[in-house]
């Protein structure tokens, strides 16, 4: 099942700014990530998809749900986790969770029940009676995620989760998101400005600059697609080159390195360092290096971006 | 297994039982919000202030039982009752309102209510349920006790039906009364997040348009404008309502202006719920 589709979805503001802008992405289960810069749209489009704001035009749908009409229903089945504080300071964690909870549909046992859970899932079992304005931002953010846990959601929107966090509490922060995601069987929206943070613990990637849409698909998909075959030879680089473009390859020469694109629709990767192999053997040459390298996706990311606005 | 102590994560468990609807949800945000005005399940500092009034409003209906039970009648009606203790009422208003809304707007929690299947309409109509009937408690709890003293002594049925009639009528009162203070109030506590400033426009508001309202009596003459002046005040409003209903002496002689008084309450609260509903149909989206 898709879990979350948009359609041509743009959100226009009364001043004339656009959040969204034609935004089409179809998002299958697992763990994605929302990557932008802030102000790119990223929270403008969980609002729409929550049903708390309306689109200026376009579609979504959210677990099959019109978010637009079936507001309550969607809200029902969704864990929102906003970025911003949110904590009533008088309030113990047990106390709010369980009250959220309710007002989540919960009965009133289930809610304690689930309030509880939710808080021992997040490391804050032993806290839960103590007072949220006393808790570091840390325990906050844990409190934050267990309330969009309480009801047992089938989608988790997390709005920056790792916000405020020192590297130790990101960690923990991310670890706990990929437990919830993998473990617990939630799938879950992760926004994020930092993608090289956020990166290896999802599945799927939507990244949106100026509301628009630069990048979305599976992880594998995108990195597969960006794979580098790197060739060094210690004689006959020239002769190397002419050979492997005879072969077909897309073959760019940097220094004494031939750097090969591989994957994608062009060709596969394994099959690329195979060809190469044997075009070095038939030459004859010396081979020096054979490296794959996965270009990480923050570096794509940047250059996408920077397409994008040559393009502009 | 278990024989051995140790204790197993026992993982996440799916949510299977039932999801119940809006009346669950309404019933919910109102209890919550009744401890919230009583301050149960919070600190100290919380409970001190609105059991400090229901105290004091406890205590005077227990020393006018005493009263009552040595004088051959009632010393104060029940309506009189209520204008006497219009005071503490307001104090409670000024502490329970912003406690119920402003701290919500302050800290963001709104955030989490309405991004769960709670309608905007429903936080304020529960907020305002609960506001009237916390109110109505510290008012009508000590009314009770008024009433069960003089019930105790009375020596016939009649006169205990007289009693009950009394009561009831008083209870009346208490409801137009606690009905218009509390919408005024949860609208003045709405407009602001901070608390302090929250709790002393709900006082400001009630304390202020007195003298205005006497003000408008005084330049009114022997004219119309004299006796509609208990309109521009709440707690004169609801003595010209009760003039106008129950034949409650008010400060203001309503005559037969009774109508326009009920009419002017009537458009009061309405006019109260209109702005809430207006406001949290925006707020935090």
């Amino acid at each position: 099942m898709t879990l979350i589709t948009t359609t041509a979805l743009t959100k226009r503001y009364p001043a004339g700014v656009t959040a969204l802008d034609e935004l089409t992405v179809e998002v299958e289960p697992g763990i994605v990530a929302l990557v932008g810069a802030n102000g790119a749209g990223k929270s403008t489009l969980i609002k729409i998809l929550l049903g708390l704001l309306p689109a200026t035009s376009g579609a979504a749908s959210v677990l099959g749900l019109d978010p637009a009409t079936d507001g309550p229903q969607v809200r029902a089945r969704v864990g929102y986790m906003p970025e911003h504080d949110c904590l009533p300071p008088e309030q113990t964690a047990a106390e709010l969770v369980t009250h959220l909870g309710r007002l989540s549909g919960l009965p009133r046992v289930a809610a304690r029940e689930r309030g509880s859970e939710a808080l021992r899932h997040v490391g804050m079992y032993e806290e839960r009676y103590r007072q949220i304005g006393g808790y570091s931002t840390g325990m906050k953010q844990r409190v934050k995620l267990a309330q969009a846990l309480v009801h047992d959601p089938d989608l988790l929107l997390l709005d920056e989760p790792t916000n405020g966090l020192d590297p130790a509490g990101r960690e923990a922060m991310l670890e706990l998101i990929q437990r919830i995601g993998t473990e617990f069987g939630i799938s879950i929206v992760v926004c994020s400005h930092l993608l090289g943070e956020v990166e290896r613990i999802c599945t799927g990637l939507i990244a949106i600059d100026g509301g628009r849409l630069l990048r979305y698909g599976s992880m594998a998909a995108l990195t597969v697609d960006r794979d580098v075959l790197i060739v060094e030879v210690d004689e006959g680089t020239d002769q190397l080159a002419v050979a492997l473009a005879a072969r077909g390859l897309q073959v760019n020469r940097d220094g004494r390195s031939l750097m090969i694109a591989a994957g994608g629709d062009t060709i596969d990767g394994d099959e690329a360092a195979d060809t190469i192999v044997a075009t070095v053997a038939d030459l004859e040459l010396p081979l020096h290096r054979l490296d794959r390298q996965r270009r990480r996706l923050s570096e794509l990311f940047t250059t996408e971006r920077e397409r994008a606005t040559v393009d502009v | 297994m278990s024989e051995t102590g140790v204790i197993h994560d026992i993982g996440y468990r799916r949510y299977e039982g039932a999801r119940l609807g809006r009346g669950h949800i309404l019933r919910s945000l109102y209890a919550h919000s009744m401890r919230t005005a009583f301050g149960l399940g919070r600190g100290v500092k919380a409970k001190l202030f609105p059991w400090a009034v229901a105290g004091v409003v406890a205590a005077v209906a227990v020393v006018l039982t005493a009263i009552n039970s040595r004088s051959p009648e009632p010393v104060s009606t029940y309506p009189e009752f209520v204008d006497s203790m219009s005071v503490p009422a307001i104090l409670f208003l000024a502490a329970a309102a912003p406690e119920l809304v402003s701290r919500d707007l302050r800290a963001r929690v709104l955030t989490l209510y309405f991004a769960r299947p709670v309608r905007r309409s429903d936080y304020v109509y529960a907020k305002l349920a609960a506001l009237i009937s916390a109110l109505f408690l510290v008012i009508a709890g000590p009314q009770l006790v008024i009433f069960a003293g003089a019930a105790f002594a009375s020596d016939s049925v009649g006169e205990f039906r007289r009693h009950l009639t009394d009561l009831l009528g008083g209870w009346l009162y208490t409801g137009i009364f606690v009905v218009v203070t509390a919408s005024l109030a949860l609208l003045i506590s709405s407009l602001t997040g901070r608390r302090m400033f929250s709790a002393a426009s709900v006082v400001g508001v009630f304390v202020v348009t007195v003298p205005m309202a006497a003000v408008i009596w005084e330049v009114g003459g022997d004219s119309v404008v004299r006796d509609l002046s208990g309109i521009a005040t709440p707690t004169w409003l609801v003595m010209g309502i009760g003039d106008w209903l129950l034949g409650h002496e008010a400060v203001v002689d309503v005559k037969d202006l009774g109508p326009v008084y009920g009419a002017a309450g009537v458009a009061l609260v309405a006019a109260c719920v209109a702005i809430l509903l207006a406001r949290y149909r925006r707020v935090e989206q």
